[in-house]
């Protein structure tokens, strides 16, 4: 790529989210690339300020002063570095302006449909509908629709190479006949990419080459049991730059700062996730919680393959600031308040969920408030991740080989991938994640959302910087890898959850600890329990896990296991609570009575509350 | 930390302001520039295009879609009435004749060789665009829309609901820490834009609506009420299509929050004024809030805007967060270090003098917001 220096000794790294605004400076030690430091500042793509690059520079001022290191020449971000002054390499992403906004249509809403999401979602996109031949909507159903949503863009796909052209030409007459105009400026063309059965490109581009800025690439289902998004995800990405991100408010100007293309901020923390697993040969979950949208990313292994995939979803309007007020719209009052130990009033509670609505950059000052925020941010994973699971799916359609050994045991074809007993590591990022006092908080957080099953390692993004290390890995993967490892991804700890019904009290599983230095200690949980061997934030341990009769941690019901775990700055944690079901008393006092306990076991507070 | 911007809303005495009010699709503009314009003017208007019928001749008429075309009793672009036949195929041998009738009035707009497929188009739905604010028409946006000047005092709120509204203001509280109560309006509220004090309630807005009040501006609102004025729990912000009958804008948040000084002063000095209320709020990115323009003329200069902008000491703030929330104060220091909050966060916050008991408390910069002295 052009205007990247061959020899780099600081970065700087920006990501624009809908509410702040991120700065890491990288800098080139003896030891490696490491974090310097990092500083943040509110967005501001809104009035009165409407230029995105105000915000950057702010955050980047705030660098500059805990470095003690000179990086602004004015308005601008000084290139390169020169003697201790400015930054050899500038790179940013954003989600701000709302992020990019798509619809997809496929032929079978199932089949394409689906295919066109996740390439959609893999680029970072919110998919603000899924259209299809066979959705039940009418033709003037589907034609209003395109008008009143106003995407960024569109995906068109359908059909497999050499098949149906016919349908794939009556999905762009619809597009032609609702002639959709794009969200931000109305002087220009909206963009269209059509990655469907390559005998149909000449069909469509006569339906909607004048009509639209139209791109053409390889289908995205070659053929029903072979996605290939690749091309489609590329062709988003550059979409995205040339189109959206050139008409939202001072995007242009930030453009110009950097020589690598800005990314959206899910695209980069999805690029991450999917490292990880490749490194470490786990099933990875991975989720960025952020003011306006959740975003849930999973690697998992195909079942009855060897082969794995990604899958990355976004609840739009879920999270913990310009949503917030909806996660307790879906969620409820009662789910959210299940998780707080003491009595609340609801109309209080409505008022406060609304005001953090209106003046997102709140931050809570109280212990109590605290502790709502973070039982409200349970409900929105919760959620998110009973969406990423609905979407998380093998492909449908396609014919499975199945022979009389596996036929008992083959997953059906369009099952969700998402298996809780498989999954080896969670990965959460996201301001409440992140910026969680204790670490345990977080752990927590996610114990009780994703709610994973067996032996699970959890880990957070230290500090919220996920996505300027995905950008960054595409020009650079030296620095995003060493910088990642050492001063991004905290492990939090491990936690080993049996399966199966108890009765409180009731033995449940005894853990035997085998630290590296050989010292062993064993540790027990009573079923409803939530027990916590603290962790030093270091070495491996291995563990042998003995689940009682009637429970299974993975091997099954009553089978012991053995796994490496880290034990991370938390540590492990024997929760015993209950999987199918986790349930939590449906008496106040006494759910108020076991979420004070649990608390009190990982030392979640500083006080009782 | 260089700057420390803070959320404010604007409030402004006199400021010259401009409106653009365009259309969803081109039309025709119907005003010049220089022209004075009302709130109720019409400026410009289109006509929306019609939803569109799809219509399979192919599978109707049995016939290979390719001969479609041929099919038709009428070219590509004529109009014809719902149940006239629009197309028609012989059957087998030559012998019967098969109709397809149009499923509703519009205009053939074409016919696919490919599919087989005709499209029809209803016909166009008339939408007009309104002045919105008394003024002077400043520019043309040529088949698009006008952007209307106008010179006067404008607020905005921190949230609303309803659409655009107009009507001259009427003060029925005399302060604004009170409750805006149904017995402080009366038959004379018709048609006005209500200003109440520190809080509404759900049964005050009833009696407002029941009354014919345009639009009613206050401090504070709850979260419980709101559920009940609108049928549902608002979710994602976005508003101001709702049919309420009046525009409801808050100047300060949800619950029961006295007014802000500046504001109430503001809206006190032009009783009897004409004003034009948007109740339209969209909390996501490129957001928008509701707003209140007073159209006051052009001989009154402009003021600089005094709210806003960076936090320093002896700056007046409003504490948006328990356990705080709603207090007002002056900025009394602003520590560098970061301080642990009784959550254990460590944030960048400043020391706040309360305006009422004088005290003094530590508050996390982020739960602040300036306002004007």
């Amino acid at each position: 790529m052009s205007g990247i220096p061959a020899d780099i000794r600081s970065i700087l790294a920006t990501d624009c989210g809908s509410t702040t605004t991120k700065a890491i400076l990288i800098e080139r030690g003896p030891d490696g690339y490491r974090l310097r430091v990092r500083g943040e500042a509110p967005t501001t793509v809104e009035a009165p300020f409407e230029d995105v690059t105000r915000g950057v520079l702010n955050a980047v001022r705030e660098v500059e002063e805990l470095c003690g290191r000179k990086l602004l020449d004015g308005d601008r971000i000084r290139t390169p570095q020169v003697g201790d002054e400015g930054v050899d390499l500038y790179v940013s992403t954003s989600s701000a302006g709302g992020g990019l906004q798509m619809m997809v249509t496929g032929l079978v809403k199932q089949m394409t449909g689906e295919s066109a999401q996740r390439a959609a979602l893999g680029a970072g996109a919110i998919v603000m509908d899924v259209m299809a031949l066979n959705d039940g909507r009418r033709p003037h159903e589907k034609i209003q629709l395109l008008r009143q949503l106003r995407p960024d863009m569109i995906l068109l796909s359908g059909g497999t190479d050499g098949g149906d052209v016919k349908r794939v030409a009556e999905m762009a007459e619809l597009l032609a006949a609702a002639d959709p105009k794009a969200r931000l400026g109305a002087g220009y063309e909206l963009p269209v990419i059509y990655a469907g059965n390559r005998d149909a490109a000449e069909v469509v581009r006569g339906s909607l080459g004048e009509r639209t800025a139209l791109k053409t690439v390889a289908n995205l289902r070659p053929q029903a049991e072979r996605e290939h998004l690749g091309p489609a995800r590329d062709a988003i990405h550059d979409l995205f730059m040339e189109h959206v991100m050139a008409h939202a408010p001072g995007y242009k100007k930030l453009m110009t700062w950097s020589p690598v293309p800005i990314m959206p901020t899910p695209g980069a923390v999805g690029l991450i996730i999917e490292k990880i697993a490749k490194r470490d040969r786990m099933a990875v979950l991975g989720v960025d919680i952020g003011g306006a949208t959740t975003d849930v990313f999973s690697v998992f292994r195909v079942p009855g393959t060897e082969e794995t995939m990604f899958n990355r979803t976004v609840s739009a309007n879920l999270g913990m600031s310009y949503s917030i007020s909806n996660v307790m719209a879906e969620a409820g009052l009662t789910n959210i308040l299940r998780w707080v130990p003491f009595p609340v009033n609801e109309l209080d509670l409505r008022n406060r969920i609304k005001n953090k609505m209106i003046r997102p950059t709140s931050i809570p000052q109280t212990l109590e408030d605290l502790v709502i925020e973070q039982a409200i941010c349970r409900e929105a994973l919760r959620l998110s991740f009973v969406q990423h699971r609905a979407l998380a799916v093998g492909l449908k359609g396609k014919q499975q080989a199945r022979d009389i050994s596996d036929a008992m045991s083959q997953t059906a074809s369009g099952e969700s991938l998402v298996n809780l007993v498989d999954l080896g590591l969670v990965v959460g990022s996201g301001g409440v994640l992140s910026h969680a006092p204790r670490r345990a908080q977080s752990l927590l957080m996610m114990l009780d959302a994703f709610l994973p099953e067996g032996v699970t390692e959890l880990a957070v993004d230290s500090i919220f910087m996920t996505p300027q290390l995905g950008v960054l890995s595409t020009v650079h993967e030296q620095a995003a890898t060493e910088v990642f490892e050492r001063d991004c991804l905290i492990v939090l700890g491990a936690c080993v959850a049996p399966i199966g019904p108890g009765k409180p009290g009731q033995p449940c599983v005894t853990v035997e600890v085998k630290t590296a230095s050989g010292s062993t200690a064993t540790h027990r949980a009573a079923y409803g329990d939530l027990v916590l061997v603290p962790g030093d934030g270091g070495e491996r341990w291995t563990l042998t896990v003995t689940p009682e009769r009637g429970f299974d941690v993975g091997a099954g019901r009553g089978k012991p296991l053995v796994r490496d775990v880290r034990p991370g700055v938390v540590g492990l944690v024997l929760d015993a609570r209950g999987r199918q079901p986790f349930a939590l008393p449906a008496d106040d006092a006494a759910r108020i009575d076991r979420l004070r306990a649990w608390n009190r076991a990982l030392a979640l507070y500083p006080k009782e509350l | 930390m260089g700057h420390s911007y803070t959320p404010g809303l604007r409030v402004t005495e006199s400021a010259r302001l401009e409106r653009e009010r365009r259309l969803p699709l081109r039309g025709d503009v119907l005003v010049r520039v220089g022209d004075v314009v009302e709130p109720g003017t019409v400026v410009a208007r289109t006509e929306l295009p019609g939803n569109v019928q799809i219509v399979n001749l192919a599978a109707k008429l049995s016939i290979d879609p390719a001969k479609a075309v041929d099919s038709l009793l009428q070219p590509v672009g004529s109009t014809v009435a719902a149940d006239e036949p629009i197309a028609f195929a012989k059957g087998l041998f030559g012998f019967g004749r098969t109709e397809v009738k149009a499923p509703c009035s519009g205009v053939i707009e074409s016919v696919s060789p490919v599919t087989g497929q005709l499209v029809l188009r209803e016909p166009p739905i008339p939408v007009e665009v309104t002045a919105y604010v008394s003024g002077r028409v400043a520019r043309v946006l040529e088949g698009e829309g006008v952007v209307v000047e106008t010179r006067g005092a404008f607020l905005q709120g921190i949230f609303g609901v309803g659409g655009e509204a107009c009507g001259a203001i009427a003060v029925p509280v005399n302060t604004p820490d009170a409750e805006l109560q149904p017995a402080d309006l009366g038959a004379e509220h018709r048609g006005r834009v209500v200003v109440g004090g520190a809080y509404v309630s759900y049964d005050t807005l009833m009696r407002a609506r029941d009354i014919g009040v345009a639009a009613v501006i206050v401090g504070g609102f709850d979260d419980g009420d709101l559920k009940r004025l609108l049928g549902r729990d608002l979710g994602v912000a976005i508003t101001g299509a709702e049919q309420l009958g009046f525009s409801l804008v808050l100047t300060e948040g949800f619950g029961r929050i006295p007014m802000a000084q500046r504001t109430w002063k503001l809206l006190k000095q032009h009783v009897g004024r004409e004003a034009s209320v948007s109740g339209a709020t969209q909390i996501r990115a490129g957001v928008m809030r509701p707003e209140v323009v007073i159209p006051i003329g052009d001989d009154v200069p402009e003021r600089a805007e005094e709210s806003g902008g960076g936090l320093e000491v002896g700056a007046m703030v409003r504490v948006i967060r328990e356990p705080w929330f709603g207090r007002i104060g002056r900025v009394a220091a602003l520590p560098a270090e970061l301080a642990a909050l009784e959550t254990e966060a460590l944030v960048r916050v400043l020391e706040i003098e309360f305006a009422d008991d004088r005290e003094r408390r530590i508050v996390p910069r982020a739960n602040v917001e300036r306002i004007a002295p």
